[in-house]
């Protein structure tokens, strides 16, 4: 919903708030060049001033100071009106009064188009909508970063969403402001809000003397230039004209002939709001912030840009499901949870299958949930990815709710299976929180619930072995999940490690290819990485990728990554059959969760076999020296000791603090979580201090480390999984 | 050009004896290219003693402003009763004014005084943009105002 009301007034307003802010960042540098540009006079009283300006232009009807400081005078030549900006000191005109005529037409056009009041209609929408974006925006931010106390945490993803995300939470105070200020602004143009003073004062009348000069009078010899706005001069003919001082607290008439203090009022409160509103929104007596404000508005067309590049990458990668059945008439109802779109990926290949093994399949975002509806269903499939730590995603709000006021469970069975990625806390936690309502009220499940890490299509393939055979049909989930195109990469050198303890192991390093902006810019293309992302590898003859964890990061000018051969294994063994200049193909999926971050926070490195890939990759990456420590596991050190002389050199030049390695192999046994227990109060230490725990390598190896630092922690009151909770401890498991 | 012909004859606000005669004018303002956006042009009628008789037109739709107008704000109190029906937009830099009315033959030659009253956003105000006596003979004769009428002229 939210990212609805996101969504369409960004696509729809864009052009016009690309005119509203570039028109309105520009015209905020008038009030800070006028006011900078301005004799300021602000300790001369409103009587010497006037004065100094009646001895020039005897004929004055008006002064005015504008918010800047800026005097202007208006008076009658030869019966002819004239006005002029006025040098305090002197009374002497030193510039014409009118209007910069390019700031008057940028005005124009920021405020209506240059069309009049129906461009200052359009130009409100886009107020409105900016203001909607605002909003909506915020809670976006707020829900994607998990909570308003995380309001600036680090941020993850593809440059455009990044880019888009960063300005936002910089600017979106600014364009709230500025926007909810610009309707305001409309509303009293429109006269929809009131704005009158509170009292009419044309009925006063002066004493019907004349002639006295306005130096002498007590009223403007108290009021100081700087709380000046405007003094009226009587007609000199007219004995019951009278002065009229306008100032920062309110409007007073004079007597012409006596000075005396006639009538006062006061501005009314509405008055006094929409002067700050005009301040606020213009910068007229407030420049700095009106500065301030244009700047936050130059990053409106970053992010209209950025905002259509993220909608039509997602528009692109949109399920297209074919043959979709009605609800009313489908045996099998398919239930999709997704917040970016991939889940729908699965959810199609899904549908495929199935309606191709004779079923009648309705896909429907889990949102439009309505177990009525489904008259023929004998079976409903859910497939749900998760939001931040535990929240619906975006096609599943409300879900939840309404399962849990069914009055009773349907008849059809249920099968859940949930999305996630396991180096997150939260891991696939709204599914499972769906198959634990549904199996509270009673549903009937028709296999377990299970999960699919990070898109695996293994999993994927798997599940539907086991959900094909609860139905009685051969089910084979062949998915390809969306992403990017595969670039060919050129096998620059390999090292060979590992053939003597029975763990061939090989060091790749590609050339980095070359991909244009535009490519970079969506996600598309080799753009941005850095060490524990994952290389996406297509072996020949499979459309299914094989996923290896980058050992560099894209500033090192070269792709490697460490593949250990399996026996049989497709991909391992074409990536052994590679010799330098041989190529593959290969794309590059972001891993956010195992990044090392570029805070100063020391590092726990704890990795085994080609796990150590991602490790090298940190310690190579750490030019300014931060804190590491590495606990690697192999074989046996004359075989497998991987990035050996690197890690020493490392070590020697500082960014690597020290290593100990465990070695399986030897003549004492050890594994990795023997290393670190042996390092046990300097590793207590370290984490009491904000060290970081990355850990890489095999599941069982990632078992023991754990139950080792349980142990290693107890003493100081932690755990893994407080210290994974605050995103201090991570894996990268496979 | 902007070409407003205004339905009400303006002989209902002008209160004088004989009513019976009015003969349809013809108003044509044209402004200035002063470089500034719409004028706001108030225009109205004084008797020979100078006392406000009656509005003819005000240009200008947002009655907030209509304060710029100073002599006939003082006049008239601002009272939007004075102009109700005979208001039209806002006159744009170098554009042209045309308003039709009926207007009594009585006050012709009569001492009355045609006034504007013209006010441009961030310029200077011109309570007395034009002041020209309304007669007869007057008719056809084009008469310059102070800073934002280039000419206006009134013709039967």
């Amino acid at each position: 919903m939210i990212r609805l009301a996101h969504r369409w007034p960004g696509l729809v307003a864009g052009l016009l708030l690309l005119v509203l802010s570039l028109s309105g960042a520009l015209l905020s540098i008038f009030p800070i060049v006028e006011r900078l540009s301005s004799v300021q006079a602000d300790a001369l009283s409103t009587a010497e001033l006037a004065e100094r300006i009646q001895a020039v232009h005897p004929e004055v009807e008006q002064i005015r100071r504008r918010p800047s400081g800026r005097i202007s005078a208006y008076w009658s030549e030869n019966g002819v009106p004239r006005a002029a900006v006025i040098d305090p000191a002197t009374g002497r005109e030193i510039a014409s009064a009118d209007p910069n005529p390019f700031e008057r037409w940028l005005t124009r056009l920021h405020r209506s188009l240059l069309f009049g009041d129906a461009g200052r209609m359009v130009m409100a929408a886009g107020a409105a909508a900016m203001l909607v974006l605002a909003v909506s925006g915020t809670a976006l931010i707020a829900r994607r970063a998990g909570g308003w106390r995380r309001w600036f945490s680090p941020l993850r993803g593809p440059l455009a969403t990044r880019l888009h995300v960063e300005l936002a939470r910089i600017a979106v105070g600014g364009l709230l402001l500025s926007s909810a200020t610009a309707l305001w602004m409309t509303a009293l143009t429109f006269d929809l809000l009131p704005d009158g003073p509170s009292s009419r004062l044309t009925e006063v009348e002066g004493g019907g003397r004349t002639g006295m000069p306005v130096a002498g009078m007590d009223v403007l010899k108290r009021t100081p230039v700087s709380q000046l706005r405007s003094l009226s001069f009587p007609d000199p003919a007219d004995a019951t004209d009278v002065f009229t001082l306008k100032t920062d607290r309110g409007t007073s008439h004079l007597d012409q002939g006596t000075g005396v203090l006639l009538a006062w009022s006061d501005p009314s409160a509405w008055q006094r709001v929409s002067e700050t509103i005009d301040m606020l929104h213009t910068g007229r007596g407030a420049a700095a912030l009106g500065l301030v404000l244009g700047f936050m508005a130059l990053s409106v067309p970053v992010m209209a840009g950025t905002g259509f590049v993220l909608w039509f990458a997602g528009w692109r990668a949109r399920p297209r499901i074919r043959g979709n059945v009605a609800a009313g008439r489908a045996e099998t109802v398919l239930l999709v949870g997704s917040e970016g779109g991939s889940t729908w990926g699965f959810a199609a290949t899904l549908h495929t299958a199935l309606s191709a093994a004779g079923q009648t399949v309705h896909a429907a975002p889990m949102s439009s949930f309505e177990p009525a509806r489904y008259r023929q269903a004998r079976r409903i499939l859910i497939l749900s990815a998760t939001y931040g730590d535990s929240a619906a995603p975006a096609s599943a709000r409300g879900f939840l709710d309404r399962l849990k006021f069914l009055p009773a469970a349907p008849s059809a069975a249920l099968a859940v299976l949930g999305f996630g990625d396991r180096s997150f806390p939260g891991y696939c936690a709204f599914a499972q929180a769906v198959a634990d309502v549904a199996e509270a009220e009673g549903w009937h499940m028709l296999v377990p619930f299970r999960t699919v890490n990070r898109q695996s299509p293994q999993d994927f393939a798997c599940w539907g072995q086991s959900l094909g055979a609860a139905m009685g049909l051969e089910l084979e989930l062949a998915h390809q999940p969306v992403r990017p195109a595969a670039f060919p990469l050129t096998l620059v050198s390999r090292r060979d490690y590992g053939a003597e303890v029975q763990a061939p192991t090989i060091i790749l390093r590609f050339a980095l290819p070359k991909s244009p902006f535009w490519l970079r810019l969506t996600g598309r293309g080799f753009g941005r990485f850095v060490a524990g992302d994952l290389l996406g590898v297509l072996p020949d003859s499979s459309a299914v990728p094989r996923f290896y964890s980058l050992a560099s990061g894209e500033r090192d000018g070269f792709i490697e990554i460490v593949v250990r051969k399996h026996p049989a294994g497709l991909c391992s063994g074409q990536l052994f059959e590679l010799r330098p200049g041989d190529a593959i193909n290969a794309f590059l999926r972001r891993n956010p969760g195992f990044h090392a971050g570029r805070d100063a926070a020391p590092l726990i490195l704890v990795g085994a076999g080609t796990g150590i890939g991602p490790l090298a990759g940190f310690i190579r990456a750490n030019a300014r020296r931060r804190p590491i420590r590495l606990f690697f596991g192999m074989r046996h050190p004359d075989s497998d000791f991987l990035y050996g002389e690197e890690l020493e050199g490392w070590r020697r030049n500082g960014q690597l603090q020290r290593f100990d390695t465990a070695c399986s192999r030897a003549r004492q046994p050890r594994y990795v979580q023997d290393a670190l227990r042996g390092e046990s109060a300097e590793v207590a230490r370290m984490v009491r201090e904000g060290a970081r725990v990355m850990v890489c390598g095999g599941r069982d190896m990632a078992a023991g480390v754990s139950a080792a630092l349980a142990d290693i922690l107890a003493p100081i009151g932690l755990t893994p999984a407080l210290l994974r909770a605050e995103g201090r401890y991570v894996e990268d498991v496979f | 050009m902007n070409k407003i012909m205004p339905a009400i004859a303006l002989t209902v606000a002008l209160t004088l004896p004989n009513l019976a005669q009015a003969r349809p004018l013809k108003l044509t303002t044209m402004l200035t290219n002063y470089g500034g956006d719409g004028a706001y042009l108030a225009i109205y009628l004084t008797n020979a003693q100078g006392a406000y008789a009656g509005s003819l037109w005000m240009a200008g739709r947002k009655s907030k402003y209509y304060a710029h107008l100073s002599g006939w704000h003082r006049a008239t109190g601002g009272n939007p009763a004075e102009i109700n029906g005979i208001t039209g937009a806002s006159v744009g830099a170098g554009r042209t004014l045309e308003i039709s009315l009926d207007l009594a033959d009585a006050l012709f030659d009569a001492g009355y005084t045609l006034h504007v009253d013209a006010a441009v956003e961030d310029m200077r105000d011109s309570p007395n943009e034009v002041a020209v006596p309304l007669t007869t003979a007057g008719a056809k004769t084009p008469v310059r105002g102070r800073r934002y009428v280039s000419s206006l002229a009134y013709s039967f």
